[in-house]
């Protein structure tokens, strides 16, 4: 209750929330908006925002409808966001809690595992990931959120190293409950908040990761991503700019309510930071 | 003369405290030469007053009434400027845990010799030269050893005079000293208090001295002020404060010092619920770069715990006293010997073992999972040993009402508890499980003396109603008198001697008994 009343009181945090909202209004809204199919040709390709009152957002280089793609991509980009950080914090909080808890031998092998997905730039494994196993919408998810778990992992374990030691779980100890009670009711619930707040981070990284490979063509095409759009508007960059530039601001605002959101939880779950303000 | 004047000041706390304001129209005064002790418990305001005056209010705290005047010159209102050349020049402070008031990456030397190069702009060669008399002041063995060694590589005793070197560099008119020998063996303290009241006589120092113990009380004090939720409720010299209470809260503080009176001897079991045998336990030194010596915390300890009575285990820090506390219970393995209980040996099977023996923790804070729910916690026990639910919360229901605690409060978080009533849930904890020995780890040492007499009668009472073993680990032997039949002292690991408590404190026959008996403060007050 104390957390929920200190996140309301920031107004970070309420923009953050209000611009989220929004993105998921039109994603959740996006059939009811603009029902039909959103890659279905539409009109006269490359029509300037405004130019048609039928176009509000104008239409990109195949004819299509630009404002439509943009409310289902709404709906494609945080459900990508949201399955890949699903994926990532549970391997990464498994990974972690039993590297943190156990420490020694399992502590040692769990953590060279992470350093070896750690030492890989990301990006690198992604377009690995998506060459072998193919770019459908499921595949590209599941590679995000498989490049994305070790900084949760590494969060995790921290958290966990500190927390094991303390009194109430030796209590437990004492008591004869069983390592996975000690995990599960003990340790985890006070070691989630740190990771909650950067799973935040995650999220708006997938959503970017998601886009990146959308640019270079490599994300699934059959899905109206905004991520696509920028990549379709590439080649008539010069001229109309605003096929790219549109869902650009998209995933800018989507990417600042994540982060706004991440911030307000990080201060009203940080009792000391959010006094100290 | 007055040095330090504090009239009718009031300081608010931020809304949404539990209550206005942290002090309350307190007037203090203190004169050259003289030593303030400022006692009160946790929530008084006594550290809030002395943070006030050394400019250093916490956030969100605020003056709104009265003055505090150094040496006649007015304090309220200095700019954050002014109060830097104020701090350590004319007040210095004496923290409460050395460890953490100072640098560990800089050398004693270069701390101290900051004092003199800062504030009156010294070469490093004459501030190390300063520096070197300093500690030879505070009565440091070796005090050019001292200056090129790093904070770590003293002990606390050692850490506190450099502290009290520190503060005393350059001459200040007032010395504030909070709770400066709190984190420190009684042995230790004494020689701490003994420095303290001999080096402000020697320099005229106006002391100011924040305590929540009457024994260092009655060691230090010229005059006394008690505080309470804020308030000065009485002042006077210390003399009239000791012996001759006025308010009521005095007189319930004074009288909730134990002494070190056992009470009369109790015929015992001639049964061994826990027999220990020599127990040897190794920390062996790990790390490739950090070779250092194997230290020994237990060699061949050997200690009976009778049923139905209460086995005291006194000693300092480093006594090895947590770790057989933590070795009986089985949190740790130990590398030789073995511990028995009820005629078994303790098993390694963590919830075999947790019927045997269970513990009460000394932090009522870090003991209790922060997330979950008391009854929870204190039934949990019983339903991983198989106890179906609804009965294991019947009896954890019960158990709060044996512990003194409102049997509706099982819903309650613990952050809903004070101190004591944290340190009776895990109390009740420890009790769910109906163990055969009741190892207790300082469990009164976090608490305030009121409360801590409270938790004790409570342990007795116990005792009595269920006929509990408890294994008392302490290093307050006032504290062990009061509830213990039987007394091991502990030092280096090894048990210097055992026996019925009354005998032991009455004549011990170690010398080191005998030293720590002499270290505890007030002795004359409050009798040993």
């Amino acid at each position: 209750m104390r957390a929920l009343k200190a996140y309301l009181r920031s107004p970070p945090a309420l923009i953050g929330s209000v611009i989220l909202l929004a993105v998921l209004v039109m994603g959740i809204g996006a059939h009811w908006f603009y029902p039909g199919d959103p890659l279905g040709l539409a009109g006269r390709p490359l029509q300037w925002p405004g130019q048609n009152p039928r176009f509000p957002l104008g239409t990109d280089s195949s004819g299509r409808d630009i404002a439509a793609q943009l409310f289902h991509g709404a709906r494609v980009s945080l459900l990508i966001g949201f399955v890949a950080t699903s994926i990532a914090a549970m391997i990464g909080i498994a990974i972690g809690a039993l590297a943190g808890f156990y420490g020694g031998a399992v502590d040692t092998a769990l953590m060279r595992v992470t350093e070896a997905f750690q030492t890989l730039p990301n990006f690198l494994l992604l377009l690995v990931l998506v060459a072998v196993f193919g770019s459908t919408i499921e595949t590209v998810t599941i590679a995000i959120g498989i490049v994305s778990w070790p900084p949760v992992a590494r969060l995790t374990r921290a958290e966990f190293l500190t927390l094991r030691t303390r009194d109430f779980v030796q209590a437990c100890r004492v008591q004869g409950l069983s390592d996975a009670h000690l995990i599960l009711r003990e340790v985890l619930p006070n070691a989630l908040p740190p990771v909650i707040v950067y799973a935040s981070v995650v999220m708006a990284v997938a959503i970017l990761l998601e886009s990146a490979l959308a640019f270079l063509q490599l994300s699934d095409p059959n899905v109206p991503s905004w991520g696509n759009l920028i990549g379709l508007g590439r080649n008539v960059l010069r001229t109309e700019w605003y096929v790219s530039a549109i869902p650009g601001v998209a995933i800018l605002m989507t990417i600042l309510g994540v982060s706004l959101v991440g911030q307000g939880l990080n201060d009203a779950l940080n009792p000391r930071l959010a006094s100290g303000r | 003369m007055t040095r330090l004047l504090v009239e009718h000041l009031t300081i608010r706390l931020p809304r949404g405290a539990d209550r206005e304001n942290a002090i309350e129209d307190v007037s203090l005064s203190v004169a050259a030469g003289e030593i303030l002790c400022v006692v009160g418990e946790s929530g008084s305001g006594k550290s809030v007053t002395a943070s006030a005056v050394m400019g250093l209010l916490a956030p969100g705290l605020a003056i709104t009434a009265g003055r505090m005047a150094l040496s006649g010159e007015e304090l309220r209102g200095k700019s954050s400027e002014q109060w830097r050349s104020i701090r350590g020049r004319r007040i210095a402070m004496v923290f409460q845990e050395p460890m953490t008031a100072l640098n560990p990456l800089m050398t004693v030397g270069e701390q101290i010799g900051e004092m003199w190069r800062v504030h009156l702009g010294l070469d490093a060669k004459e501030a190390a030269r300063r520096a070197v008399a300093a500690l030879r002041e505070v009565s440091l063995p070796d005090p050019e050893g001292a200056l090129r060694a790093y904070p770590h590589e003293l002990s606390g005793g050692q850490r506190q005079r450099v502290m009290i070197a520190m503060a005393l560099a350059l001459e200040p008119e007032v010395l504030i000293c909070d709770e400066p020998t709190t984190a420190l063996d009684v042995t230790t303290q004494a020689q701490v208090l003994a420095l303290i009241k001999d080096l402000q006589r020697r320099h005229g120092t106006a002391v100011m001295f924040i305590t929540h113990d009457f024994g260092v009380v009655a060691e230090i004090a010229d005059r006394v002020a008690v505080m309470r939720l804020g308030r000065v409720v009485e002042q006077g010299t210390a003399r009239e404060v000791l012996t001759n209470p006025r308010h009521d809260y005095t007189r319930a503080l004074l009288a909730a010092v134990p002494g070190l009176h056992a009470p009369p001897p109790r015929a015992l079991a001639e049964e061994a619920v826990l027999e220990v045998r020599a127990l040897t336990k190794t920390y062996a030194s790990r790390g490739l770069f950090r070779r250092r010596k194997p230290v020994r915390a237990l060699d061949a300890v050997s200690v009976t715990l009778r049923r139905g009575s209460t086995l005291a285990v006194v000693g300092e820090s480093g006594s090895g006293k947590s770790t057989l506390a933590r070795c009986v219970v089985g949190l740790l393995g130990a590398d030789e010997g073995e511990v028995v209980i009820a005629g078994a040996r303790l098993p390694p099977d963590r919830r075999a073992a947790s019927r045997l023996v269970q513990m009460v923790f000394q932090d009522p804070y870090a003991s209790l999972n922060p997330r979950r729910r008391a009854g929870a916690q204190v039934a949990q026990g019983p339903i991983a040993a198989g106890t179906p639910r609804a009965q294991a919360m019947a009896e954890a229901r019960e158990l709060f009402v044996l512990v003194g605690l409102d049997p509706e409060s099982v819903d309650r978080f613990p952050h809903e508890f004070s101190g004591g009533q944290r340190q009776r849930i895990g109390i009740a904890r420890a009790l769910a499980m109906k163990p055969q020995v009741l190892v207790a780890d300082e469990p009164v040492s976090a608490l305030d003396v009121s409360v801590q007499a409270q938790v004790l009668a409570l342990l007795r009472e116990l005792q009595e109603r269920l006929g509990l073993s408890i294994l008392f680990i302490t290093h307050d032997l006032r504290v062990a008198a009061q509830l213990c039949d039987e007394v091991a002292v502990m030092r280096g690991g090894v048990v210097e001697e055992t026996g019925r408590i009354g005998e032991v404190f009455a004549a011990p026959r170690s010398a080191y008994t005998r030293s720590l008996i002499e270290a505890i403060p007030g002795r004359a007050l409050f009798g040993a």
